[in-house]
């Protein structure tokens, strides 16, 4: 190999072995200018590729299924699913708290990394901001629909009806509307108010009169006057600090689902946070399989840098860890408890009917992780790529694992059975994925996928050259270089 | 509130001063003069935040916090009455013998509501205190003022600064820049 082609490949790596150096978040010889160009050329390309329209046609074709599948549940009813006595909850459960899982990452990536001052969240959190809110689109659909007759969906809100009847809010089910429901909102306002700069550029650099006008008005006549980024940045730091505990209190709500009822093996207190570390788990696992080929097919490899995709694989092997430690603690527990019934659960998940998909979820989600330890595996984009969409399949298979092997088992061994989802249960399960990826393709085609802004406010050039203004330590890298001289 | 009647009816009212930066130190240096000069209407104009600007410039901490704060009591209170009043008042509904109204199952959605009322209240706040959405502005009809969203860095000082002085103003603005001062002409 050239000395040109090596520093070409190398230029690219900036995962660094010494902690105490911090990488360059925008790696190559980038500038504003070329960051803009990059983001926006990717909206502004006259003509996509052939092959994102193949993928488009898939995905919107999928997403047809999602809705011939629900078109015939609702004009059948609920027994075109596998549903029984005594699994009253199944894939459609089991996909709502997937996808409201998956749903997590971006929230967190954008506000929890924000308050503790990540500064490599900038390339990714609008992103993952977009895919955590289409994977709370996708988690909408299940419980909406389970209610078998959705016209009285309507029930789930308290809005006066002629029946003067009112939910019941001491329910968990009815906490659940509010949380998602909250969740949804907050998410999409963060999201669109941190693409409000971005839009503008858009806007700005428009060459049609219908772009100008549609992105002029989504950017609400930003005209980036200090004066307004300084309200807006304190919004942002408003909106990060009441997302922080929204994100935390959706997936705990979402266990109390489970928690508050007296099933062995889901009247648990360790839900809560076991709920939240793999939501955390699983939402990263799924930005990383759609950012790794994403950054790949839109050159953003500057951008989206090799240290991104370390950084995320460790929170994965951080979260999987707590994943792991929830699974045994659990079983310890049930041991420990000395609750007859508890006990019997976990050997059941373990060694019972389900014990294929208890171990094809330990096996994803405790042991798939523990290769990111090895540096060279985790810096290996198709090792990360491989191991999450594993990840995503384990954690797919927790929570069939807790909804389906709790129920199919309980206290009355003559009411115990055996689910098996019908293939209605498994093509509406593939259409959300339709779905979701249809949504993620028309955002990577319309809207700014990488927050230009954010990105151009961690670059050098946005901080002083004089080296006695370094105030904020963001630049420890370039001020080690110069201790050693 | 037209400027067109104060006697430039031959040409179009003056909006104000525009100059532009290439490099943050310059802009920061620029900023602080500017503010010591004593203009209160004027701006800095920036792709990204700049650290360091709203000291440089002398900008006011925002009154943000408290609205967020009150629409999140609100929310609170939103949410507490809501469960009290449908579940305890107006329809009563007595679940396993518990109380009708107790507070900690009613923590969750209050909790949520709280969260609602205040992020909403966030971009609301943030966009009513900054005057958005407003589609048109007399900046915008500036080409050079296109790249303010791309790499470049604007001081702008409105015409209706009581200090503006068509020429000390403009000489002001030449001598932290180094560039060429451009007018802008009122649209609106």
């Amino acid at each position: 190999m050239s000395d040109t082609a090596i520093n070409s490949l190398s230029y690219l790596d900036n995962t660094g072995v010494d902690p105490a150096v911090r990488a360059r978040l925008v790696v190559g010889d980038n500038d504003f200018h070329s960051v803009t160009d990059t983001v926006c050329g990717i909206v502004e390309q006259p003509k996509p590729p052939k092959f994102r329209w193949d993928a488009l046609a898939a995905s919107s074709s999928l997403t047809l299924v999602l809705f011939a599948c629900i078109g015939y549940l609702v004009t059948t009813g609920i027994g075109v699913w596998g549903l029984q006595v005594p699994v009253g909850w199944g894939y459609a459960i089991v996909n709502f708290v997937f996808w409201v899982g998956i749903g997590h990452a971006g929230t967190l990536i954008s506000a929890i990394l924000f308050l503790l001052r990540q500064r490599w969240r900038t390339s990714i959190n609008r992103f993952a901001e977009a895919m955590t809110i289409f994977a709370v689109v996708c988690a909408g659909i299940f419980p909406g629909i389970h209610v078998g007759r959705i016209w009285f969906a309507y029930w789930l809100f308290p809005i006066p009806n002629q029946m003067s009847m009112w939910p019941n809010f001491r329910s968990p089910l009815l906490w659940d509307v509010f949380a998602v429901g909250t969740y949804a909102t907050v998410s999409l306002l963060f999201w669109y108010m941190g693409m409000i700069p971005d839009l503008a550029s858009i806007r700005d650099r428009a060459t049609t009169k219908l772009r100008f006008y549609i992105y002029g008005v989504l950017s609400l006549g930003w005209r980036s006057s200090n004066r307004h980024w300084h309200r807006f940045e304190f919004a942002y730091l408003l909106l990060a600090s009441l997302a922080t505990p929204l994100v935390l209190s959706v997936h705990s709500v979402v266990s109390f689902d489970f928690a508050v009822s007296i099933m062995p093996g889901w009247h648990t207190t360790i839900f809560p946070p076991y709920f939240v570390a793999g939501a955390i788990f699983s939402g990263f696992a799924m930005v990383v399989t759609l950012i790794i080929p994403t950054r790949k097919f839109f050159g953003l490899e500057e951008i989206i840098t090799a240290r991104h995709l370390e950084n995320m694989a460790k929170i994965m092997l951080a979260t999987g860890m707590m994943v792991g430690l929830a699974y045994s603690t659990e079983f310890f527990i049930a041991w420990y408890s000395g609750n007859t019934y508890e006990a019997f659960t976990f050997l059941n998940r373990a060694f019972g009917p389900y014990a294929w998909a208890y171990w094809t979820m330990v096996t994803c989600n405790v042991l798939v992780p523990q290769v990111f330890w090895i540096r060279k595996l985790r810096n290996k984009t198709i090792v990360l790529w491989v191991a999450s969409i594993l990840i995503n399949v384990g954690m797919w298979f927790e929570r069939f694992v807790i909804v389906v092997s709790s129920l199919s088992r309980d206290y009355l061994p003559t009411s115990w059975g055996y689910y098996r989802p019908t293939a209605i249960d498994v093509m509406t399960f593939v259409g959300s994925f339709g779905l979701f990826f249809t949504l993620f393709l028309l955002f990577v085609r319309f809207l700014p996928m990488v927050g230009m802004a954010e990105v151009k406010g961690v670059m050098p050039q946005a901080h002083l050259d004089r080296p006695g203004h370094r105030g904020h330590g963001d630049y420890h890298g370039d001020i080690a270089g110069v201790e050693v001289v | 509130m037209s400027t067109a009647n104060t006697g430039h009816t031959d040409s179009a009212a003056l909006y104000g001063y525009l100059v532009g930066f290439d490099k943050v130190d310059e802009l920061l240096v620029a900023a602080a003069t500017v503010r010591d000069a004593g203009y209160t209407r004027w701006d800095a104009h920036t792709p990204f935040v700049i650290h360091g600007l709203d000291a440089a410039m002398g900008v006011k901490k925002t009154v943000l916090p408290y609205i967020v704060f009150l629409a999140g009591l609100t929310g609170t209170a939103a949410g507490i009455l809501l469960q009290w009043w449908t579940n305890a008042v107006d329809y009563p509904f007595l679940i396993s013998g518990k109380p009708l109204f107790s507070l900690p199952a009613n923590i969750p959605v209050a909790f949520e509501t709280t969260i609602l009322f205040a992020a909403i209240s966030a971009l609301v706040g943030m966009l009513a205190l900054n005057g958005l959405p407003q589609l048109s502005h007399p900046l915008f009809s500036n080409r050079s003022f296109k790249r303010v969203t791309d790499d470049r860095f604007f001081i702008s000082i409105e015409a209706r600064d009581p200090l503006f002085d068509k020429a000390k103003t403009r000489e002001l603005l030449e001598s932290v820049s180094g560039q060429p001062v451009e007018e802008i002409e009122d649209v609106s």
